[in-house]
C-alpha cells in the first residue's frame, strides 16, 4: 500500500488524504444485520438499504466513479478510483452493492451508450440508488454466449422481447439490466443486439424473476423471463447488429482488463488476518492440530501448501510481468491467464484448506465449533462459481490455444 | 528495499536478451546441436564432451562472461534479471558451455570479498570455472563435501561437477581446521584428475574430481556463508535456463502438433492434446515471472532473495519435468525416436530439474522460512 501511495502525482496525494479523511469520520462501523460475503449473495432488503446508503454516501463524498467524466455524475479525474480503492480495503469497509452496475453496465454504458441515456442513467447507477444486473447467459448459451436466443423484435419504434436468462445475479433487487439478444436469427455474431433495459418497473408485465439457489445454499442469483416486453428503440447501445462488440466492453471490464477501473470497497466482513488466500491457509495449517500437532509440522501438507504458495506468488509477479513488454513473447499471453489462475489457485487452496481442517471441515456457516466461522467450506463451494463463470476453464484453455499458441480451432 | 515495477529490465537487458537470441538463432540452430553432441547413441557410449570452441570465444569475446562480475574486479557488474535474459536465451539454444559455472563461480566468489578479487580477476580476463562442491550424494547445503583441506593442499574427491572439461579453474569447497573453507584451482593443478561421469544429458559434461595433494589457494574459510549468499543467484540462473528450454519445447511441440494430421485434422484440434500444452505454457509463464522476481530481489530486495529464489527453482523444476513430458507424449511415436530432436531438451532439462535441489526440495527449504521447522 505504501509502494502505491508512493508513486502518486500531487493529484491524487490529494485526493488520496481526502479518501483517508473522509473514511476515518464516515466509515459506517459494525453493520446493523449480518451481510454476506459478496454483493452476489444479498438476500434481504434489510441488507440491501444498508449497503445501499453507504454506497450513496460514499457517491455523495466524490469517492465512486471518479474517473468518469463530470456530465455523467462522475469526478472527472485521471487515474483516482484505483486510490479510492486502495484506501477502502485499507479502510476494512463494507462493499458497495451495485457491483455488476460498476463493473460492468457503467462502462458499457460510458462507451456505448447515447449522450442523453449516459446523463440520466449513470448518476443513480454510481449512488447505488438503481441496482443493476446482466442478462447474457441463457438455458443454452453459456460458454458458447454467441448463441443467445432471447429475440426482440421490431414493432415501429420500439422492440418485442421473448426469452429467458439465467445466472442473473441481482436481479431479484434490480431496477436496469444489460441485456445481450438476438434481433437477427440469419447470423451468429453480426445478428445480436445489445440494451438496457428497465426490468423492476416491467415486473408482471411481461418480465419475471425468479431465485435460483447455489450449492453453497446462499441465493442471490436469479432466472428472468422475457414475455412480451416492450422496450424503446432509445435503449439500445450502439448500432443494431453490433451486440457482441458492445459485450467484448463488458466483458473486458468484467475480467479486469478494461480501460476503466472499477470502484471497489470491502473488508469488512473478511474474518481473514491476512491480505493473500494461502497467508490465510498458512494461519489455518498453524492452528489447526492434527495427531497432537500443528497440521503446520506435517511435511506432506507443507509441501503441498507451499505448491500454493508459489503458485500465488506466481500469478501476483504475472500480473507485475503483463506490464513490462520486453519481458513478453506475446501480448495477451500472460494477461489473458489471469482469470483461469485466480480461479483454480483459490479453488485448489480452499480445497487444501479443508484438507488442514480435516474432520472440522464438516462444520458449516451456522455452527459455533467451525474453524474460520465456516468459510472455508463456503469458499470451496463458491470457488466452482468462479471456476464456471465468465468462461470456462475449459473454455478459457481454449482461447489461450488458439489465440496465444496458434493452435487449430477447437469444435 | 522494494523491487521496480519493471523487475530492472531496461534497455540494456533487453538489447543483450535480443542479440543473444540473435547469435544462437544463427550460429547454433538445433541441427547443428543435434549433428555435435549426438553422435553416438549407444546407451553404454562412454562420457563425451563435444561442444564449439569458438563459439565459445565469442561469447567470451562478446563479454558474457563476464556480465556478473563486478566492476571493481574488472567486470560489467549487470543487474542479475539482465543476465537472467541472456541465460535463458542459452537454455533455449540448449548451447554446450561453461557460462552457466562460469556465473555461479562469479556469485560465490563476489560473496568472498578481498580475498575472492584475484580469482574473480581472472574470469574478468576470460577464464571460465566451475562449482566443485557436491559430495557423492549430491548434497553441497549443510557443508558436506568428500575434500579435505590441510597446509593448503587438497585431498579427496567432489561430485557432480558440471562442465567439468570445459574449464580452466573450479572454486572447491574443503573441509579445513576453520570448518568449511573454498579454494580456487587450476584445471591443470598437479594431483587433480578429471575423472567423466558417463551421463545421459547429451549438451552438458559431468565429472567427479579427484584431489591428490593439490596445491590450492584459499578464498574463504567461511565457505558455507559465501554459498548461503550465492546460492540463491545460482538457482537462479539454472531456471533461468530451463525457462529458456522449456519455450523451445512449447514452441517445436506446438508447431508439430499444428502440422501433424490425425484422424483428419492437425493434433492440435483436439483439446486433449491442446490443453496439456496450454498448461506448458502457464507452468511456463510462473516460472518466468518467478526467475525475474527472484533475480531483482537478489539486487534489489535482499531480505526476500532466498525466498524467491527457492519458489524459482521449484517453480523450474516441475516446468522442466512437466514441458519434457508433454513434448515427447505429444510428439508421438517419432518423439521416442534419437532423430528427433526433442530428446536432447528433455535430457537437458531432467538433468537440470534435478541439480542444485529438485522442487520438493526447494518447497521444504521455503516451508522452513515460511512455516518454521517441520516435524
Amino acid at each position: 500500500m505504501s509502494d502505491s501511495a508512493s508513486k502518486d502525482t500531487p493529484e491524487q496525494a490529494a485526493y488520496r488524504q481526502h479518501c483517508r479523511d473522509w473514511l476515518q469520520d464516515n466509515h459506517p462501523g459494525e453493520p446493523p444485520v449480518r451481510l454476506p460475503l459478496s454483493a452476489l449473495e444479498i438476500m434481504t432488503p434489510e441488507q440491501l438499504a444498508y449497503l445501499q446508503a453507504w454506497q450513496k454516501s460514499a457517491f455523495d463524498a466524490g469517492l465512486v466513479g471518479c474517473d468518469y467524466p463530470e456530465n455523467v455524475g462522475g469526478g472527472g479525474r485521471t487515474d483516482c478510483q484505483r486510490i479510492v480503492n486502495e484506501e477502502m480495503i485499507r479502510a476494512r469497509t463494507p462493499f458497495f452493492p451495485n457491483v455488476i452496475g460498476l463493473g460492468m453496465a457503467a462502462p458499457t454504458v460510458l462507451f456505448h451508450g447515447q449522450e442523453e441515456l449516459k446523463q440520466r442513467l449513470l448518476p443513480r447507477l454510481f449512488s447505488g440508488e438503481d441496482i443493476w444486473c446482466q442478462g447474457f447467459s441463457e438455458p443454452g448459451a453459456g460458454s458458447d454466449l454467441a448463441s443467445v436466443q432471447t429475440f426482440a423484435e421490431r414493432k415501429g419504434d420500439k422492440w418485442v422481447i421473448n426469452g429467458h436468462k439465467v445466472w442473473t445475479s441481482l436481479a431479484h433487487f434490480a431496477e436496469w439490466m444489460i441485456l445481450l439478444l438476438r434481433t437477427d436469427k440469419s447470423h451468429k455474431y453480426d445478428g445480436l443486439s445489445y440494451f438496457v433495459v428497465p426490468i423492476r418497473s416491467a415486473l408482471g408485465k411481461g418480465v419475471s424473476v425468479r431465485p435460483l439457489i447455489k450449492i453453497t445454499g446462499e441465493t442471490g442469483f436469479n432466472e428472468v423471463i422475457f414475455e412480451d416486453l416492450e422496450v424503446d428503440d432509445g435503449y439500445r447501445l450502439d448500432e443494431l447488429g453490433k451486440g457482441w462488440q458492445v459485450a467484448m466492453t463488458t466483458l473486458l471490464h468484467e475480467r479486469g482488463a478494461g480501460e476503466l477501473q472499477t470502484p471497489r470497497a470491502g473488508g469488512l466482513k473478511s474474518k481473514s488476518t491476512h491480505a493473500t488466500n494461502t497467508a490465510n491457509l498458512i494461519e489455518l495449517a498453524q492452528n489447526t492440530l492434527r495427531d497432537g500437532r500443528p497440521a503446520a509440522s506435517d511435511p506432506l501438507l507443507r509441501d503441498r501448501i507451499m505448491r500454493q504458495v508459489i503458485r500465488e506468488a506466481g500469478l501476483q509477479q504475472n500480473q507485475r510481468r503483463a506490464r513490462v513488454p520486453a519481458l513478453l513473447d506475446h501480448p495477451m499471453r500472460v494477461q489473458l491467464q489471469n482469470k483461469l489462475l485466480a480461479s483454480e489457485i483459490a479453488q485448489d487452496t480452499a480445497a487444501l484448506a479443508l484438507e488442514v481442517e480435516g474432520p472440522s471441515a464438516s462444520l458449516y456457516l451456522g455452527d459455533d465449533n467451525a474453524p474460520a466461522g465456516g468459510q472455508w467450506p463456503l469458499a470451496y463451494m463458491n470457488s466452482y462459481g468462479m471456476t464456471i463463470a465468465a468462461g470456462t476453464s475449459e473454455v478459457q484453455r481454449n482461447i489461450l490455444g488458439e489465440r496465444v499458441l496458434g493452435l487449430p480451432k477447437s469444435k | 528495499m522494494t523491487q521496480p515495477d519493471n523487475f530492472g529490465f531496461g534497455e540494456e537487458a533487453s538489447l543483450l536478451k535480443e542479440s543473444a537470441r540473435k547469435f544462437f538463432a544463427d550460429n547454433f540452430p538445433c541441427d547443428r546441436l543435434h549433428a555435435m553432441v549426438a553422435g553416438d547413441p549407444n546407451p553404454e557410449r562412454m562420457s563425451a564432451c563435444h561442444w564449439d570452441q569458438s563459439l565459445w570465444q565469442q561469447m567470451v569475446d562478446l563479454g558474457w562472461t563476464v556480465l556478473a562480475v563486478p566492476e571493481s574486479a574488472g567486470g560489467l557488474g549487470m543487474p542479475l534479471v539482465a543476465v537472467a535474459g541472456l541465460v535463458e536465451e542459452l537454455g533455449r539454444a540448449a548451447f554446450p558451455c561453461p557460462l552457466l559455472g562460469t556465473l555461479n563461480a562469479t556469485y560465490a566468489l563476489a560473496a568472498c570479498g578481498a580475498d575472492g578479487e584475484a580469482a574473480l580477476a581472472e574470469i574478468a580476463a576470460g577464464l571460465a570455472a566451475s562449482l566443485a562442491i557436491s559430495d557423492r550424494d549430491g548434497s553441497w547445503a549443510g557443508g558436506s563435501t568428500d575434500v579435505a583441506a590441510a597446509d593448503g593442499k587438497l585431498n579427496g574427491t567432489a561430485w557432480f561437477v558440471q562442465d567439468a572439461r570445459k574449464v580452466d579453474r573450479f572454486l572447491v569447497a574443503a573441509q579445513s581446521a576453520a570448518g568449511l573453507s573454498l579454494y580456487w584451482v587450476a584445471a591443470d593443478a598437479t594431483g587433480l584428475s578429471i575423472m567423466p561421469d558417463a551421463i545421459v544429458d547429451l549438451t552438458r559434461d559431468q565429472a567427479h574430481i579427484q584431489f591428490d595433494n593439490v596445491e590450492a589457494q584459499e578464498v574463504s574459510n567461511s565457505g558455507l556463508a559465501v554459498l548461503h549468499q550465492a546460492m540463491p543467484a545460482i538457482w537462479t540462473m539454472l531456471a533461468a535456463d530451463i525457462v529458456g528450454a522449456a519455450e523451445w519445447q512449447l514452441q517445436t511441440t506446438v508447431e508439430y502438433v499444428t502440422t501433424r494430421q490425425q484422424f483428419e485434422h492437425p493434433l492440435g484440434f483436439f483439446q486433449a492434446v491442446k490443453h496439456p500444452l496450454v498448461d506448458v505454457m502457464i507452468q511456463i509463464d510462473e516460472c518466468k515471472s518467478l526467475v525475474y522476481t527472484a533475480a531483482c530481489a537478489i539486487d534489489c530486495e535482499p531480505e526476500k532473495a532466498v525466498q524467491y529464489a527457492h519458489m524459482a527453482k521449484a517453480s523450474a523444476s516441475d516446468t522442466a519435468a512437466f514441458a519434457s513430458g508433454r513434448s515427447v507424449q505429444c510428439h508421438g511415436g517419432i518423439g521416442f525416436t534419437w532423430e528427433c530432436f526433442v530428446h536432447l531438451y528433455f535430457k537437458r532439462q531432467k538433468h537440470s530439474q534435478l541439480l542444485w535441489g529438485d522442487a520438493a526440495w526447494h518447497r521444504a527449504q521455503l516451508a522452513t522460512i515460511l512455516l518454521g521447522d517441520a516435524a
